[in-house]
């Protein structure tokens, strides 16, 4: 299937793109909404054709879109592209936040006497 | 509902989680240190947990496998990096192919414990990180093909354009 094998790529586009400090800004200032280029520019003390170049990294990864208006170019992030960079860490939340609850439970139901004799196996 | 709180810093990719437990500190270490009550808390419902070998001392190893409902079975391994009873253990988490070896190929994440005495209970600070960027993509990526199932027509959209 074709999307197995650009996952790799695209996987690591996203990352190369999320690993830079500036690139992460630039992506949070364009969610609340589109800025342009040259807005974006103003906020860094770097040029206009670096900013432009962070934001070539950022589109290729999938992470935002460009768009043209008038004399303008809008950037606009891809909501979808970074949860999706979010989702390791959202999977090991969803692991720990399972095993914290079957500790709980456990804990709740085992009395503390029973660990004398842990060599007996329990029946799965 | 014991978890307290949760902090997700993509920036150093770890995650840190704290639940605090009605029993005293020796008690939650129990749960870790007794492997027959690890294994009913470590895998899910649907992926019961056998530990074989466990070892908490520094260097020890801790080896286990999850049995899914169709009978398969998914290999795990810790390597003990530090451990101060009842209240620190440190190791590292990773994946084992069949026969029980680490395999190499799939991500490595480094998990921290701390038990404290808090408010008469046990506070359990616990954070989960990775190492290398590239482990986390490996982990991403697989959840990214989940993902992906979901949204093949927008992403095919999204390669095509």
């Amino acid at each position: 299937m074709v999307v197995d094998e650009l996952t790799d790529e695209a996987v690591d586009d996203m990352f190369h793109a999320l690993a830079d400090a500036t690139r992460r800004d630039i992506l949070r200032r364009c969610v609340p909404g589109e800025p342009s280029v040259s807005r974006l520019a103003e906020a860094y003390p770097i040029s206009f054709a670096a900013v432009q170049k962070h934001v070539a990294v950022l589109e290729r990864a999938g992470l935002v879109t460009k768009q043209r208006h008038g004399r303008q170019q809008l950037v606009r992030t891809d909501p979808d592209a970074v949860r999706r960079a979010h989702q390791a860490l959202d999977r090991l939340e969803t692991e720990w936040r399972g095993r914290v609850e079957r500790m709980s439970d456990l804990l709740a139901h085992v009395p503390i006497r029973e660990r004398s004799n842990p060599k007996k196996g329990e029946d799965r | 509902m014991s978890v307290t709180s949760v902090d997700k810093d993509f920036d150093n990719l770890t995650i840190t989680l704290i639940a605090d437990f009605a029993a005293p500190v020796e008690r939650v270490w129990q749960t870790w240190a007794d492997p027959r009550q690890l294994e009913k808390w470590w895998g899910p419902p649907s992926y019961p947990a056998t530990f074989e070998e466990h070892d908490l001392t520094p260097g020890g190893r801790v080896t286990y496998f999850m049995t899914g409902p169709e009978g398969d079975r998914h290999g795990g391994w810790w390597q003990v990096t530090s451990v101060d009873p009842p209240t620190s253990l440190e190791f590292t988490d990773g994946f084992a192919k069949e026969d029980g070896t680490p395999n190499s190929e799939l991500p490595v994440s480094r998990v921290q414990v701390r038990l404290t005495e808090h408010d008469g209970g046990t506070r359990m600070e616990l954070r989960s990180s990775f190492d290398k960027r590239e482990e986390m993509e490996q982990l991403v990526e697989m959840g990214v093909v989940e993902g992906l199932q979901e949204a093949v027509g927008q992403v095919d959209a999204l390669l095509a354009g």
